[in-house]
């Protein structure tokens, strides 16, 4: 098991390599003077020299890329000229908000897929599937900010049951302890329900629109999987043996079935973080992706690649783990290695 | 085909011979198919539609796009404004009628250039395997280590806030789909009886890729295509909404949803509802044309 985690940490690594020599060339090859976008739209031509010399921007390109990756190693992306603070803190302080807000998208929107897409393979042919096939065509046809808007639209203007799309917390409550940044954890640990009913209710619509739009990925591919499960010889015999319909769907095709699923786990992924962002702008969300929208307003572009970075990196460890939960479910990956 | 049948009578493909009888049973076929799947003619009778705003959008609105007139501004949707007035009193009809041409043009043209360099290179890769392969492997597998849509953002960031750029990153992220599906199309006919014919009549292997593998795997390029028109318009759209690439006073359908967002909260929906529909269903029609396409080129990849 040791020496297969070791083997998938392995495959991670080129991916990594890649990341850090694509998000160099995006900020040193560009058609324009990186000094000068370092340095932000008012600086002084001293000022955007000097930016040259600590940037090290007139040594030689392969100099550049070592210094790149030591202070990448250092954890230093550069410094935020509207934030007056380091990228790294920046991002520190904003990660934990994507994150939840990304995380309980992608819980609820499995708990509503997964059976979804089930139910229309077991009732191939009926509402419930035709709904399915509805839901997968119009779900990735629904731009996300659209989608947030119209829920801004009806559950806060309207019917008036959501706070205000402003944040993660309304103006009268008060953040938790920090413990996992996650406020919705924070609050519990620290008994405040309070706060846990206050920052659920802002959580409610952006995590809603994040759900909607990663719906039809999943709910397609629980279906084709189950499906394609279903019609398989073990599944035959076993109904063949006279097991319930349950035991036969529970026990022998769910399981096969979410191999598939968690495989297409990486790709919903790469929709979601894009997606947060949008999100993020809509809700006024807190998160590292309105960070990089204010930054790339400013055109300050320290923020934008610290950004680009950590996206990235996080997306390398996210298949990483997807990876691995591939063999914690399915026995003969782990066998084979 | 053009191109192969000017061809023909010099070298014997498979392909040119059995040409008019394939043609007939494709028209069968899809005729079959949109009898089959009404959904496909209605997302084509949308496309026209569309299609024509994007064509005659300046000479058909009923107002300037650009003209503002604060006299009349925030009008919800009434007999003169059908689609209601912005903050600056522009007519949003309009604007959402010429703001096709630019959301349309953007993702046929980021549509149009990563199918040659994706197609290109995928088909290189394919047919020649090795190095070749190992690299278009490489650059592929880097890009899809991003998160699509913030690889984008931070290529629009670092060439420049420009349309053009919004351009070429709905490009690169959709490069390695085209590459891999041409890929792999390209290495299962790599050693065809068809190639081994033009290559044992002395054709250069450049040549070979061009006039036998290439239009032979076009079909299956052209769905690829009208598969992600829908995700190029997303994403173009989506760059706009955070303000890059388009600038106001454009009037283009993600900018004008980022412009009418503000207003949503003081109970000014039309002004982000008509844009967004317009996007929304634009999207929606291209993929369904898509897979209704998918199901008459190819229709084993029926889902």
């Amino acid at each position: 098991m040791l020496r297969q985690i070791g083997k998938r940490l392995a495959t991670a690594i080129p991916s990594l390599i890649g990341v850090i020599i694509v998000t160099f060339l995006l900020t040193r090859v560009l058609p324009g003077d990186p000094a000068a976008y370092f340095a932000g739209p008012a600086a002084s031509p001293q000022a955007i020299e000097e930016i040259r010399k600590s940037l090290g921007l007139d040594k030689s390109l392969p100099e550049q890329f070592v210094r790149y990756v030591q202070d990448l190693s250092r954890g230093d992306f550069g410094k935020s000229l509207t934030t007056g603070q380091t990228v790294i803190i920046d991002i520190k302080t904003r990660l934990p908000a994507s994150a939840e807000l990304t995380l309980l998208g992608l819980i609820v929107s499995m708990l509503i897929a997964v059976p979804f897409g089930i139910l229309a393979a077991v009732k191939q042919g009926s509402i419930i599937d035709h709904a399915c096939r509805v839901i997968a065509t119009a779900g990735v046809s629904l731009p996300v900010f659209f989608t947030g808007l119209l829920l801004v639209y009806v559950f806060y203007f309207i019917l008036g049951w959501s706070p205000a799309p402003l944040g993660r917390l309304d103006a009268f409550a008060s953040a938790p302890k920090h413990v996992t940044g996650f406020y919705l954890i924070d609050s519990l640990l620290a008994g405040n329900l309070e706060s846990f009913r206050a920052s659920l209710a802002q959580l409610a619509l952006p995590t809603i629109t994040l759900a909607i739009f990663s719906l039809a990925p999943i709910t397609r591919m629980t279906r084709a999987s189950m499906l394609a499960v279903l019609s398989s010889d073990f599944v035959r015999t076993a109904r063949a043996s006279g097991l319930s319909p349950r035991t036969v769907i529970v026990t022998y095709a769910f399981r096969n079935a979410m191999l598939p699923v968690v495989t297409t786990l990486g790709m919903v992924f790469s929709f979601l973080l894009g997606a947060n962002v949008l999100v993020e702008k809509v809700f006024a969300w807190p998160g590292i992706g309105s960070y990089a929208i204010e930054a790339l307003i400013a055109s300050d572009f320290a923020p934008v690649q610290g950004f680009v970075l950590t996206m990235a990196i996080m997306y390398v460890l996210l298949n990483l783990t997807i990876d691995m939960l591939y063999g914690v479910i399915d026995p003969r990956v782990r066998l084979e290695g | 085909m053009n191109k192969l049948a000017q061809v023909e009578p010099v070298e014997a493909t498979p392909v040119p011979v059995s040409k008019p009888a394939r043609q007939g049973s494709l028209f069968s076929h899809a005729r079959y198919v949109i009898g089959e799947n009404p959904v496909t003619g209605i997302a084509f009778g949308m496309f026209v539609i569309i299609a024509a705003c994007a064509i005659f959008g300046p000479l058909i609105a009923p107002y300037d796009p650009l003209a503002s007139n604060t006299a009349s501004a925030l009008q919800a949707p009434s007999a003169k404004h059908w689609f209601g007035t912005d903050q600056l009193g522009r007519d949003i009809l309009s604007r959402v009628m010429v703001a096709a041409r630019l959301d349309l043009g953007i993702a046929i043209f980021s549509v149009a250039l990563v199918f040659v360099m994706g197609g290109l290179s995928g088909v290189a890769a394919g047919f020649f395997g090795g190095w070749t392969d190992r690299i278009v492997g490489r650059i592929a597998d880097t890009i899809m280590a991003f998160p699509l849509f913030v690889l984008a953002m931070g290529i629009v960031a670092a060439l420049g806030n420009t349309v053009t750029n919004i351009v070429i990153a709905t490009a690169i992220i959709n490069f390695p789909l085209y590459a891999r599906v041409a890929r792999a199309e390209a290495n299962v006919r790599r050693d065809a009886g068809f190639v081994q014919a033009a290559r044992l009549s002395g054709n250069s292997d450049v040549r070979i890729v061009l006039t036998q593998v290439l239009p032979n795997i076009m079909p299956i390029m052209v769905v690829q295509m009208s598969l992600t028109m829908g995700y190029a318009i997303l994403n173009a759209a989506g760059l706009s909404f955070i303000g890059l690439g388009v600038r106001p006073p454009t009037p283009e359908w993600g900018i004008m949803v980022a412009e009418g967002a503000g207003f949503i909260v003081s109970g000014e929906w039309w002004i982000a509802l008509f844009p967004g529909a317009a996007l929304m269903l634009s999207v929606f029609c291209f993929n369904l044309l898509g897979d209704g396409l998918r199901d008459i080129v190819d229709p084993q990849r029926r889902t």
